[in-house]
């Protein structure tokens, strides 16, 4: 046996775990930098008002950022009415019906989709909706994160469908059952928790969304008393206060980005509990 | 009995079926009109490989069958023949009569969904749906077929496990989920299932393959009982289990039926050397 040749051979094994394990913490250093910074700048200015008080004029101290957390909860609900039906809808057709040449470019289409930068999306939907409403509102921010979340919906409800095994579906339509209600209420109850969990990725996702709300929702001030008025977001009011001259709107501008932060580490969180219940109940 | 087929069937639409008399079965065998299934020249093939070649057989009624063979023979192939399983698969092309008690299921208009709810199937791998009760795989089949009074829902449910031969085990905890049943709980409530929408016939395409000896054993007492009531057809790997259970076997081998007859002259005295060579485990 050749010793040089099986030390070389251990050290050059030794080093590229190392190598890995290097690009794997790499992975986590920028997320605790973002956390770290983001809770230190932040949670300064965060405070009972913060939750409750309308942003005060330049100058005065005080005031809160509740209309854009309302306001944020608003337009994602608005986007999860188009977005949820649409997308799962739209899954459900890849996964269970017609296995042609449409659902490659159907499923083509919405991998394009999800890589389209959402600043387009604005724009598309500010010359669809805004300009034939004259004027921007809510209904066109949640239009265009529903949008965005629709390819997001679709794929994740298609391959959460395709994880229930086939013997599921064979075994309902033996018994008769007609194939739209054994694909609701067999196929889709057996994925159902893969399915919410695509869901919530995507308003997780689109919770953060900036630009495309820039020239639709554009933000507003005050509350929001028509959806057919401008509305304020979190991310909006954030980049408003960022790149204000003022001290207090930046700090204010750091407590909006902890608490858009903590939103959406919540969904993930709630995401890996219901992934890890499902990966149990498999076992 | 548990289960009278000649009751009216609330669920579903009255057929025009003639039904033999029981103790008529001797008789079945030499008057195939009379079978509750008959299969001629059926093929069935996937996109270029012809999986099932001209078989033409005929299936009595409240009887076992048993379909035996090599792997790859087409014994499956045949079995999913008989519910339209097939139409699951863009590539397969079927062709040839089965006739259900007369009429003919691939016939013009006929609807695979209405000629499933008669011709059940039991799979080889238990299969119960993981989200469901004990007591909602039972009825799942009845509710999905739009049954919604309970008391209806209550009585097949009761019946059902009780032909299964599982009540007994289960009464207790009927909202328990179903996957905490052991191994040939499952398989028998999977039984109950397909038993609980009244179906003429079940296929049963292994259904004890991957069972203990004592859950085989229970499968097959349960298999003596509901041949009482109904047709069934199995598909089995074990020839000890086609010798036990049926009442006609059919030799498969290459996609083609190269026998068939009562079980007793298969096991012992079979007309082809081919036949003999397999049940006496000299191939395959």
């Amino acid at each position: 046996m050749n010793t040089a040749c099986h030390q070389w051979r251990k050290f050059k094994d030794v080093s590229m775990q190392a190598l890995t394990c290097a690009c794997a913490l790499l992975v986590v250093v920028p997320l605790a930098l973002v956390f770290y910074h983001v809770l230190k700048s932040g949670i300064g200015a965060l405070n009972w008002a913060f939750f409750t008080r309308l942003p005060k004029p330049v100058g005065e101290p005080g005031g809160g950022m509740a209309n854009a957390i309302v306001g944020t909860f608003e337009l994602l609900g608005l986007a999860a009415l188009l977005g949820v039906p649409v997308g799962v809808c739209g899954g459900i057709f890849l996964s269970e019906y017609g296995h042609t040449r449409l659902n490659w470019w159907m499923r083509f289409a919405a991998d394009v989709l999800n890589g389209v930068p959402s600043i387009i999306w604005g724009m598309v939907v500010c010359a669809l909706v805004v300009v034939p409403m004259k004027g921007f509102s809510a209904w066109a921010g949640g239009i265009v994160l529903g949008f965005i979340m629709i390819p997001l919906v679709m794929r994740t409800t298609e391959e959460a469908l395709r994880l229930v095994p086939q013997g599921y579906r064979e075994a309902a339509l033996a018994l008769g059952i007609p194939l739209w209600r054994a694909i609701l209420g067999i196929v889709a109850r057996t994925a159902l928790k893969g399915v919410v969990t695509g869901i919530l990725l995507a308003l997780a996702r689109v919770a953060g969304e900036t630009a495309p709300l820039l020239f639709t929702a554009f933000g507003n001030l005050y509350w929001n008393h028509h959806l057919s008025e401008p509305i304020a977001a979190l991310p909006l009011q954030i980049f408003t206060y960022a790149i204000s001259p003022y001290e207090d709107w930046h700090r204010q501008a750091w407590a909006g980005a902890l608490v858009l932060l903590l939103m959406v580490a919540i969904i993930n969180i709630t995401v890996r509990v219901l992934t890890r219940e499902r990966l149990a109940k498999l076992r | 009995m548990h289960h009278n087929l000649d009751k009216a069937n609330p669920i579903l639409p009255a057929w025009p079926l003639p039904r033999r008399a029981p103790g008529a079965q001797a008789a079945i065998a030499a008057a195939p009109a009379a079978a509750a299934l008959a299969v001629r020249d059926l093929s069935v093939s996937f996109g270029a490989n012809l999986a099932l070649k001209q078989v033409s057989l005929d299936i009595p009624a409240r009887a076992v069958t048993a379909i035996i063979g090599p792997n790859g023979c087409g014994k499956s192939t045949f079995l999913r023949a008989l519910n339209r399983m097939h139409d699951l698969v863009p590539s397969a092309r079927v062709e040839g009569q089965v006739r259900l008690f007369g009429s003919d299921i691939y016939g013009p208009g006929i609807q695979p969904v209405v000629i499933r709810r008669r011709v059940g199937m039991v799979f080889q791998k238990a299969n119960p749906f993981p989200t469901m009760s004990v007591a909602d795989n039972v009825t799942v089949g009845l509710r999905l077929n739009g049954v919604r009074d309970r008391a209806v829902l209550a009585e097949r449910l009761h019946e059902s496990l009780a032909m299964a031969i599982l009540w007994d085990e289960v009464k207790d905890r009927l909202d328990a989920p179903a996957i905490s049943l052991s191994g040939g709980q499952q398989q028998r409530l999977c039984i109950a299932r397909a038993l609980a929408v009244q179906p003429e016939v079940l296929l049963m395409d292994e259904p004890a393959s991957t069972l203990d000896p004592l859950a085989t054993a229970r499968i097959e007492d349960l298999i003596l009982e509901l041949k009482e009531s109904l047709t069934l057809v199995i598909v089995t790997h074990n020839m000890q289990q086609a010798a036990r259970v049926s009442d006609y076997t059919a030799f498969f081998y290459m996609g083609q039926l190269v026998e068939y007859g009562a079980t007793v002259k298969i096991f012992t005295n079979p007309a082809k050397q081919q036949t003999e060579d397999y049940v006496t485990g000299r191939f395959g």
